[in-house]
């Protein structure tokens, strides 16, 4: 019998060791009958628990980036997503700031801790996108940022004598923030999707969903989805990625129903019901930030963060930085160097 | 006076302010709307005046926004209400702040007010000046996105290239995605800015001396600091609520009344625009054409 490592997307303690390139769907074990031959147990299948032992010693990088008009609540969503003070909304910046002229790119990196696991999370916003009167290519200095971590990665790679664990800056996942104007997506969404589509891993979601009522949203989603189809935007997860039969039906349902998450964010607590929970009071009723009925976040939450987390790391790795890899070996027959952008702009809570 | 029975607009108060003068030929009132799409323009004025000015309304792909330039479209309807009747005309606006490049979105919409002023002053200065048509803008809704932290850039460069034009009053629609404090916060940061770039909007006239009391309180009301920009909500569906059936939005967690005072803006939106539609014209007449009409005039050298 055939044993081979045995992946699951629902591990989010898996193995920082570098990861190889994409294989070939492994064929599972066959199910043994009760009268099947094995002469004892072996323990193959403790490497499980060796790899999550392993995570939660060396704990696992995770960037994720946010991008959208200013207000759209880009800040609140990250700080809701992982209950914490994680993004730039939080660290001084003031609100009252005038929005900056150019798009700017701002790292902010914190590390949080769950179950004995440490995450270091990187926010990247990107303050000043869509902002302008005159907004063409202001997706450039994001694409070029996207680029330059993947250029940062294959620097260190190529080197003779490499890091253990390479610092990893590539942006994981990027969260698209849409206007809920009920209408349709704006030329600026479409132009900024089919351009990054190609490089990071786009997750567009519905920013501040409150406005619509149940009938507005599913038109909208669905308006979207169409949109973004015939304008052949492959958003994350995408088709062709899909490794077997159970991706894509869980792939699929995740596309064409869920996607994309209308959601409300939240840092202020209510009681409701005997409870406290995280949600907006108005005059006509308390919007439950993690009620499902109220509004998709925590779909996005559970999509993002407890399924889907780690595949995103592995697309990001194993698709878009073989892509840019794969280019630059092409372009140069060699690797050159290219400039990158200093740690300047990085803080970090570390 | 100001009942807020169902299905009551309240225009029928005109006659009040024109102070006795006849109203047997009717008020002619033109409104101009704009704002990027998707803040709630249409659903706005269908409420303010209970009507469906957009029945077949085709909402462009933002594909197709691309291509798009600013369209100047004007719709007009005929109101009577209680023996007095309204031809209003609502100027709209689709396109503006779409595109990816918003420079020069509001060059047409310059363009028709002038002209406007343009085909005014002609007849004006023509011979037969009984029956001239006053199509002048003498009012522009500006939306204000409830999504921002404030005036964005081209709401800024779009008052100040319009404010001498036509009399401006900002309005933030949607107004059911702020908590109260974020209304507050956003009115406060839209009216400090306003007052940081000089820009002119219009200013409700105070109450006259001898207006009775209720109008006068009102007048204050509305001319309170927490009042403008008018953050309101728009809908013409019927919801039940407590056995009554009335305007409004059904969510999961909550009904937002549209009349409802405590809910929004909405009713002091309405009566101040019923109640100061002459002085609207008024100034109009006074302030914006005079300031094109001798502009005009000292251009051609007359």
């Amino acid at each position: 019998p055939h044993a081979g490592p045995v992946e699951s997307k629902n591990e989010a303690a898996m193995s920082e060791l570098v990861p190889e390139p994409r294989q070939k769907p492994v064929v599972p074990m066959k199910p043994m009958g009760i009268n099947a031959n094995l002469l004892g147990y072996i323990g193959i299948d403790t490497i499980i628990e060796q790899m999550r032992k392993k995570t939660m010693k060396t704990g696992f990088d995770f960037n994720i980036m946010v991008v959208g008009q200013s207000g759209l609540g880009k800040s609140t969503l990250v700080n809701t997503l992982f209950k914490s003070q994680v993004s730039r909304k939080s660290s001084g910046w003031n609100r009252e700031e005038k929005i900056p002229k150019t798009v700017e790119i701002k790292a902010i990196g914190h590390v949080i801790e769950e179950g004995g696991v440490k995450m270091k999370l990187t926010v990247i916003d990107t303050p000043g996108f869509g902002d302008q009167i005159n907004n063409e290519n202001c997706w450039e200095p994001i694409e070029k940022y996207i680029n330059e971590q993947y250029e940062k990665f294959l620097k260190e790679e190529v080197n003779i004598a490499r890091k253990k664990r390479i610092p990893d800056t590539r942006v994981h996942c990027c969260l698209y923030f849409i206007s809920p104007t009920g209408h349709s997506l704006r030329p600026l969404d479409l132009e900024f999707m089919k351009h990054l589509s190609k490089v990071v891993n786009i997750i567009p979601v519905i920013a501040k969903a409150d406005t619509m009522t149940l009938e507005e949203k599913t038109e909208f989603k669905q308006r979207v989805r169409k949109e973004l189809e015939v304008n052949g935007i492959e958003f994350y997860p995408q088709k062709e990625f899909d490794e077997d039969l159970e991706d894509k039906t869980e792939n699929d349902k995740i596309r064409q129903e869920s996607m994309p998450f209308a959601v409300v964010g939240s840092d202020k607590e209510y009681q409701v019901n005997g409870k406290r929970v995280l949600g907006r009071k108005t005059p006509w009723g308390i919007i439950e930030v993690e009620n499902l009925t109220h509004c998709e976040f925590a779909l996005l939450r559970d999509f993002v963060i407890r399924t889907h987390l780690q595949d995103l790391k592995e697309v990001t790795h194993n698709i878009h930085y073989e892509t840019y890899r794969a280019k630059r070996l092409n372009d140069n027959g060699g690797l050159p160097p290219m400039t990158v952008e200093t740690e300047e702009n990085h803080e970090s809570n570390l | 006076q100001f009942s807020d029975s169902a299905g009551y607009v309240g225009f029928a108060n005109l006659p009040n302010q024109v102070h006795r003068k006849s109203v047997k030929k009717g008020f002619e009132f033109t409104l101009m709307v704009v704002g990027e799409s998707g803040l709630g323009k249409s659903t706005l004025i269908n409420s303010l005046f209970l009507t469906d000015l957009y029945p077949e309304r085709y909402i462009p792909g933002a594909a197709e926004k691309i291509e798009r330039t600013v369209q100047i479209e004007a719709s007009t309807v005929e109101i009577e209400e209680r023996g007095v009747k309204l031809r209003l005309t609502v100027v709209d606006t689709p396109g503006y702040g779409d595109a990816i490049n918003s420079q020069d979105c509001f060059k047409t919409i310059i363009q028709y007010i002038d002209n406007q002023f343009e085909r005014y002053l002609h007849d004006e200065s023509g011979l037969n000046r009984r029956h001239i048509i006053d199509n002048r803008v003498h009012c522009c809704f500006y939306f204000i996105s409830p999504f921002g932290h404030g005036l964005k850039p081209l709401d800024v460069e779009f008052m100040k290239a319009l404010h001498g034009k036509v009399n401006i009053v900002p309005v933030i629609a949607k107004a059911d995605t702020l908590t109260l404090k974020e209304r507050e916060r956003l009115k406060r940061r839209v009216l400090d800015e306003i007052s940081e770039h000089g820009i002119r909007i219009y200013q409700l006239p105070d109450a006259d001396s001898d207006e009775d009391e209720e109008f006068k309180e009102q007048t204050r009301v509305l001319k309170a600091s927490a009042s403008i920009p008018f953050a309101v909500i728009g809908s013409n569906q019927l919801i039940e609520v407590k056995g009554k059936k009335i305007r409004g939005r059904l969510y999961p967690w909550g009904v937002v009344e549209v009349e409802n005072p405590e809910h929004n803006d909405f009713l002091k939106l309405r009566t101040m625009l019923v109640t100061h539609m002459q002085d609207l014209q008024e100034v109009t007449q006074d302030l914006h054409y005079e300031n094109f009409r001798s502009e005009r005039l000292k251009r051609t050298g007359k």
